[in-house]
């Protein structure tokens, strides 16, 4: 393990990538991320083998992403909310032909250009493929500037041993965060597992394709099946959440990255005048943590879901509970950020209205 | 004993192409993989194919092949060269793939001199999707798309990708040839061998745009084919060495 350190949250995962491996960056500007694309100008330029691309659009960045997966190494590109919607093609192409390669969103305010503030407008984008086709990418939120160390990492191992896409999904406020962060030690490229499916010229080997036209239909389906096992192996080993509280709690609020740390906030305000409140934190946002929420629905009967958001997330923790419990709702779209004390507010009307100092 | 006059080059697959009679992707797939023979480098190789009549590629020439999103191909490659640097990397692109959809990828590969090399097949139409329009259909050229024929004041004039290209500072090598006559044939052959020596040499972005027919599309019979893109195709894209800059260091 290395020192302490105070970093911003955009160079944090910049030097994550860099211990994780990561041997080629492409991006192309845009607020609130810019620091990242220029982090990661410096870091590539300090490596011997590390190339980066400042790229003429977000289309071609995913796509160098893409050719350098091919050829093996550990590539990474990172955007904001509009260039992620251009990324989408690549990362459909990308799920398709099984490519390892891990995309950075710090989500700003949307739809269309929007603002550069905070926003979680993107989660639907994110956690429900976002490009065409039947796929989905595995899609990490953190909520600390530790935690984007911690799971850049888990980024690129996950979108190694899956061959598939991995997201970290963020915002402008995480990303401008100054924390104290302590980074893994870097990996030993050399000791990562070989990954026989590379292009790197047929050097006494056939020649291997990497494609996903499958004209044959029953062959298209076929491997969408073999995609969807995939998916089933990677929510069985990766899903994950926090749980803040919650043993003794009557209300449960859900909240993911810096919407998390907000709730956090007036879970400890509204703690102090008595109120017995928990969070649970999704982690992974894909795969979600439906388990840990089934399990925590037969204590709990009141559940508040707090997104900077209309209602995203929402809808997955509908479809986990199915109408096990009470769902409530708060939400601030457009880069609102709500503030600890308005969501203790809402917190302690919703316990009253449900009655919950009675349990 | 009788002298085997035509065998199959080493990068080609024992496979019967899909292309139409007369197309002029059988030539060209041919014709790479006879260059990748001589110079012996097809098992340092790393194709591109792209999405067009010749995604199918991967099934005759045999080397790694790793396909591309429609008009991605200079950025798939840029990926994969920068990475592999000491591997051979080429892209094969229709005009509606690199001169519509992927423009800006090409030009600023192009521009930024990635060592790379790309074959574009210029038959003036989108083939795969069934003859719309492509930016090289002539003016007057009848596509789906253009059933009065190409009017340049609506539909713009053709685009020529190549001339561009050759503005770029980072491009080192770029010809405009053609496969619709055995004499032609051969300079195409000369030329895509050119264009790898290029990349080997690490001279920057080589290009070879070559005007193939499309029977088809063009609704013509493989020889009326060939003769138009003498008479006319080759008067909007006269052929020459556009662009060289390989003696220069
Ligand atoms: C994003 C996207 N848009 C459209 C298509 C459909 N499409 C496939 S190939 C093609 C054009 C092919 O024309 P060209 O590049 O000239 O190659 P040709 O088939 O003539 O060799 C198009 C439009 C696609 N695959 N992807
Ligand atoms: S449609 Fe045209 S380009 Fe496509 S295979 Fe047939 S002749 Fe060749």
């Amino acid at each position: 393990m290395t020192e302490k350190q105070l970093m911003r949250g955009s160079h944090v995962i910049g030097e994550a990538a860099v211990r994780a491996g990561c041997r080629l960056y492409a991006g192309y500007p845009i607020t609130p991320q810019n620091e990242l694309t220029e982090y990661m100008s410096g870091a590539m330029a300090r490596l011997e083998d590390g190339t980066f691309i400042q790229a003429e659009s977000e289309l071609a960045a995913i796509n160098m992403v893409l050719g350098a997966s091919m050829a093996g190494a550990r590539a990474m590109t990172s955007s904001s909310s509009p260039g992620i919607s251009l990324k989408q093609e690549g990362i459909s192409y990308l799920a398709a032909q099984e490519l390892p390669a891990v995309i950075v969103n710090t989500m700003r305010g949307g739809p269309g250009l929007g603002n550069i503030a905070p926003s979680q407008g993107d989660y639907f984008q994110a956690t429900r493929g976002g490009g065409h086709g039947d796929y989905r990418v595995i899609v990490l939120a953190p909520a600390s500037v530790q935690e984007l160390a911690d799971l850049t990492r888990k980024a690129f191992e996950y979108a190694d041993k899956y061959r598939t896409p991995a997201m970290l999904l963020g915002d402008g406020m995480i990303g401008q965060m100054m924390e104290p962060v302590v980074f893994p030690e870097p990996v030993d490229l050399n000791k990562l597992p070989p990954k026989p499916w590379i292009l790197d010229g047929a050097i006494g080997r056939p020649s291997r394709i990497i494609l996903s036209l499958l004209l044959d239909t029953t062959v298209e389906e076929e491997h969408n099946w073999k995609l969807v096992r995939k998916y089933e192996s990677i929510a069985r080993d990766i899903t994950s959440a926090e749980t803040f509280m919650t043993e003794d709690a009557h209300l449960v609020v859900i909240a993911y990255g810096t919407a998390a740390r907000i709730a956090k906030g007036a879970i400890k305000r509204v703690r102090e005048i008595g109120l017995k409140v928990g969070l649970l934190r999704p982690v992974t946002l894909w795969p979600f943590p439906k388990r840990v929420l089934i399990e925590m629905s037969r204590q709990i009967k009141d559940f508040l879901v707090f997104e900077m958001s209309t209602g995203q997330m929402l809808e997955d923790v509908k479809l986990s509970l199915e109408g096990r419990s009470n769902i409530h709702f708060y939400g601030r779209p457009g880069g609102i950020v709500s503030t600890p004390d308005e969501i203790a507010k809402e917190i302690n009307s919703l316990y009253h209205r449900q009655h919950l100092e009675e349990d | 004993m009788e002298k085997k006059v035509f065998t199959r080059p080493r990068y080609l697959k024992d496979a019967v192409f899909h292309y139409c009679p007369g197309c002029g992707h059988s030539i060209i797939h041919r014709l790479v993989a006879e260059v990748l023979e001589e110079l012996e480098i097809g098992e340092k190789t790393i194709g591109v194919p792209p999405a067009g009549c010749a995604v199918l590629a991967y099934n005759y020439l045999d080397v790694d092949m790793g396909e591309a999103p429609h008009g991605r191909g200079a950025a798939v490659a840029t990926g994969i060269k920068r990475v592999l640097p000491d591997r051979i990397v080429f892209s094969y692109q229709g005009d509606g793939d690199i001169a519509a959809i992927g423009t800006a990828e090409t030009i600023h590969a192009a521009n930024r001199g990635e060592n790379i090399t790309i074959i574009f097949v210029n038959n003036a139409v989108y083939g795969m999707t069934g003859g719309q329009m492509a930016p090289t259909t002539l003016p007057g050229q009848n596509s789906t798309t253009t059933p009065g024929g190409r009017d340049i004041s609506r539909d713009g004039a053709p685009l020529d990708l190549s001339q561009m290209l050759a503005i770029a500072r980072g491009s080192a090598y770029i010809e405009r040839t053609s496969v619709d006559s055995p004499k032609n044939i051969r300079r195409t052959k000369k030329a895509i061998t050119k264009a790898f020596l290029t990349q080997m040499e690490g001279l920057g972005f080589s290009l070879v745009e070559i005007l193939s027919a499309c029977p088809t599309n063009w609704k013509m019979s493989p020889v009326d084919a060939n003769k138009w893109i003498k008479d006319s195709m080759m008067n909007t894209f006269p052929l020459k060495v556009i662009k060289d800059k390989t003696n220069e260091k």
